[in-house]
């Protein structure tokens, strides 16, 4: 068990990251309804309002505060309890990481910021809403320097060894993110808060999409890493075996360091401004991402193989029914693994060059983060959700809680399977993404869309439905086992971190020389952005007024 | 670092794809003209109308197998009078927007371009089968964004 | 550096099979948009 300070930062952490789960899903209920023409808002009220709350609270709020709230307790168990000043830094972080999400909540819902998450100029919001998402960005920067710290100490006093799995996982993520955010810091500290506050008349758009999408594909990747660190170091626990491979563990991790930023142009593929040579050197290092991932499903695979057979699983596949299939916290999370094949598949697709002419803000990519971060992240959160709140209230986590947790987690799987099969399809066929309800006054081709057994609204609108129920489900599930639920007392009752032992005996010491990282990463982002960036700035057009369109 | 056999086989394979993914699209992309639209050309967002070729938006003929077809965006539509293109000749696409970001979308063909203020975005693109289509606009640029769209005709010659 | 699965031969047979069935999913559903660009 953790010291008790610690775990109180961690079940804030988790707490507002499920207020926000709890609104934000709200919101995608109210969505589906209005693209069904089923449901006319209030005049006060706009879908594009509630399009920008769903983004913003799901996207980047419930994520960022659940993954410090798994962070906190994982470092806090593998490697000591926090120090007075990380603790109060991990406080601070906190509480700026709040302020910013309720400044930049408030303007939405004030109606002076429905910009979207992506936010894209000369689209023109209240400067409360960048100063919000400044303050956000800032506020984890402080809780990631808090855990760097605590990660410093223990380093300082174990010289010469390798960190735990968990912890190394940890920093490496936080790495990615730190850097992974100069880009939204610059465009919004330098383009956006002077613009939106008046002090500057213009904006140069294309470069403030450059700076996001520097730091909108790897945001995508710190979703994704607390995810793949469950998978790497949870799983083998809750199977009972160790760690497949530490090496190649860590190795992938700091692959993603090197190759999850440079890559921000194929968000950008059909765009003017950046040309066809640094668009495809971009795609080639997109590409260089994949590996890590490829590697990630051999070490899954190869976990359940040894855990099947261990457990007296025979032939080809007898393995695969020797897995605990009746454990919510494994089930939840092999489903969300599940969920990653397409999706990950899928993303191969968006980056290949002109075949994003295909998909390009089309529903495709709507169904595409519903099955990556929407799933694959967010289940396996929610499959550590069912300890990791048990563990840090020393609550029981009782049978009752565990049938609704297979009941949230099928219809989770089902609802999303509904949805975004119909999403992906549609995408295909051409229809637009964040649209309201629209028939493009019943065009026949916009009616051919969504005329399909699978691409319709409804086939949308219950598949929405269904997980807005799952999610009120994982909303109890969490209030019980937060306020409710028994006290742990038994020693069988008492719930654990399941953290997998992990044979480091054998991995090579320069995987955790993090400056040949950083450096490499930096040498990359280099070679990737310096020319196409320093031409956007030196051939600048005039720059763009706010429009406020809304 | 020890790999399993099976981890190489893997890794070659999932590797070796990539690279024929790559390969396909590089190759298609920079040996036949099929690169995704873009252009570095740049416009005064306040002076569209009275630069050239947005002063005059439309379809224009370039030569015996080419047209132009000039088109300004802006919330919420298009601004470009009658969008007649032939059948099978190829039509070059330039598109800027006076206002914020949008894109310009002809359902059921490749175009599909980003439309950002400030920029020309330009598309190459030939039509194979007359009939009317529908464009439309996939970027967010307002509460009138799902009811921006036009029509373009192909017609045979 | 060394092996971690010092097991001389840890069976892995059902993995390989997987990892395949996987890439086989990726290379059907890339096949697939491709073919539609080229329709389009």
């Amino acid at each position: 068990m953790i010291a008790v300070q610690d775990r109180k930062i961690a079940l804030w952490n988790i707490g507002v990251a499920y207020t926000a789960f709890l609104i934000g899903t709200l919101c995608g209920l109210l969505q589906v309804f209005i693209r069904n023409d089923a449901l006319q808002l209030p005049a006060w009220l706009d879908y594009y309002q509630i399009l920008t709350a769903h983004g913003v609270l799901l996207a980047l709020v419930f994520t960022t505060f659940f993954i410090f709230g798994f962070f906190i307790t994982g470092m806090s168990k593998s490697l000591g309890s926090f120090g007075p000043k990380v603790r109060l830094f991990s406080w601070i972080g906190f509480w700026v990481t709040l302020l910013g999400t309720v400044m930049a909540t408030a303007m939405i819902v004030a109606g002076e910021a429905s910009v979207l998450y992506t936010f894209y100029a000369p689209l023109k919001a209240s400067g409360f809403y960048y100063v919000g998402l400044a303050l956000v960005i800032i506020g984890t920067w402080i809780s990631s320097f808090a855990l760097v710290g605590h990660y410093r100490v223990w380093r300082k006093n174990n010289k010469g060894q390798l960190s735990p799995l968990f912890a190394f996982m940890t920093i490496t993520t936080i790495i990615m993110w730190i850097i992974a955010c100069l880009g939204v810091v610059a465009t919004v500290l330098f383009q956006y808060i002077p613009w939106a506050f008046g002090w500057t008349d213009t904006i140069d758009v294309e470069l403030s999409r450059t700076l996001f999408w520097f730091f909108g594909h790897p945001l995508v990747y710190f979703w994704l890493l607390p995810a793949y660190m469950a998978w790497y170091v949870i799983v083998p626990k809750i199977l009972g075996v160790k760690v497949f491979s530490d090496s190649l563990a860590r190795l992938s991790f700091v692959l993603f360091i090197l190759f999850s930023i440079p890559v921000g142009f194929h968000h950008q593929l059909t765009e003017p401004g950046i040309s066809n040579f640094w668009k495809f050197l971009q795609v080639v290092l997109t590409f260089m991402v994949i590996v890590p991932s490829l590697m990630t499903a051999f070490s899954m695979f190869a976990t359940f193989e040894i855990a099947g057979r261990k457990n007296g699983g025979k032939g080809l596949f007898g393995w695969f029914t020797k897995l605990p299939w009746k454990d919510i916290r494994f089930t939840s999370i092999f489903i969300a693994m599940a969920f990653f094949i397409p999706g990950g598949a899928g993303g191969i697709i968006n980056a290949s060059f002109q075949l994003n002419e295909v998909v390009h803000n089309t529903l495709w990519i709507v169904g595409h983060f519903h099955i990556t971060v929407g799933t694959p992240v967010a289940m396996t959160f929610m499959g550590l959700t069912f300890w990791l709140i048990p563990y840090l209230t020393g609550r029981k986590f009782t049978k009752s809680m565990k049938v609704l947790g297979l009941v949230q987690i099928i219809t989770w799987s089902f609802g999303m399977l509904l949805m975004s099969t119909a999403q992906h399809l549609l995408g295909l066929l051409g229809a637009p993404r964040r649209t309201a309800y629209s028939g493009y006054n019943d065009h026949p081709a916009a009616l051919e869309w969504f005329d399909g057994i699978l691409t319709n609204h409804v086939t949308m609108a219950i598949g929405g439905s269904i997980l807005f129920v799952s999610a009120m489900i994982l909303i109890y599930i969490v209030v019980m086992t937060m306020f409710l639920s028994p006290k742990a007392v038994e020693p069988k009752d008492i719930v654990d971190f399941p953290l997998a032992e992990s044979d480091m005996s054998r991995t090579p010491k320069w995987l955790e020389n993090w400056w040949i990282w950083i450096g490499l990463a930096l040498a990359l982002i280099v070679i990737a952005y310096a020319i196409p960036i320093s031409q956007m700035i030196h051939h600048a057009p005039p720059g763009s007024e706010g429009f406020k369109t809304w | 670092m020890h790999l399993h056999k099976y981890e190489k086989i893997w890794l070659v394979f999932g590797i070796a794809s990539l690279i024929v993914f790559l390969s396909v699209v590089g190759v298609s992309a920079f040996s036949q003209d099929h690169t995704p639209a873009g252009g570095m050309e740049t416009i005064d967002p306040k002076k569209v109308s009275e630069t050239a070729p947005f002063d005059n938006p439309g379809v224009t003929q370039l030569d015996d197998d080419t047209y132009q077809a000039t088109i300004v965006a802006m919330a919420f539509g298009y601004q470009a009078p009658e969008l007649k293109v032939p059948v099978g000749k190829e039509i070059i696409f330039k598109v800027t927007s006076t206002d914020v970001v949008h894109s310009l979308t002809i359902d059921n063909t490749k175009v599909n371009m980003m439309v950002v203020p400030g920029r020309i975005t330009t598309k190459s693109y030939t039509f194979e089968e007359p009939g009317t289509y529908l464009i439309l606009c996939n970027e967010y640029c307002g509460t009138g964004h799902h009811m921006m769209y036009t029509e373009i005709e192909v017609y045979e010659q | 550096m060394g092996q971690e699965n010092r097991e001389p031969e840890t069976n892995l047979k059902g993995t390989l099979v997987s990892v395949f069935v996987v890439g086989l999913i990726i290379i059907v559903m890339w096949v697939a948009v491709y073919l539609l660009y080229v329709a389009r």
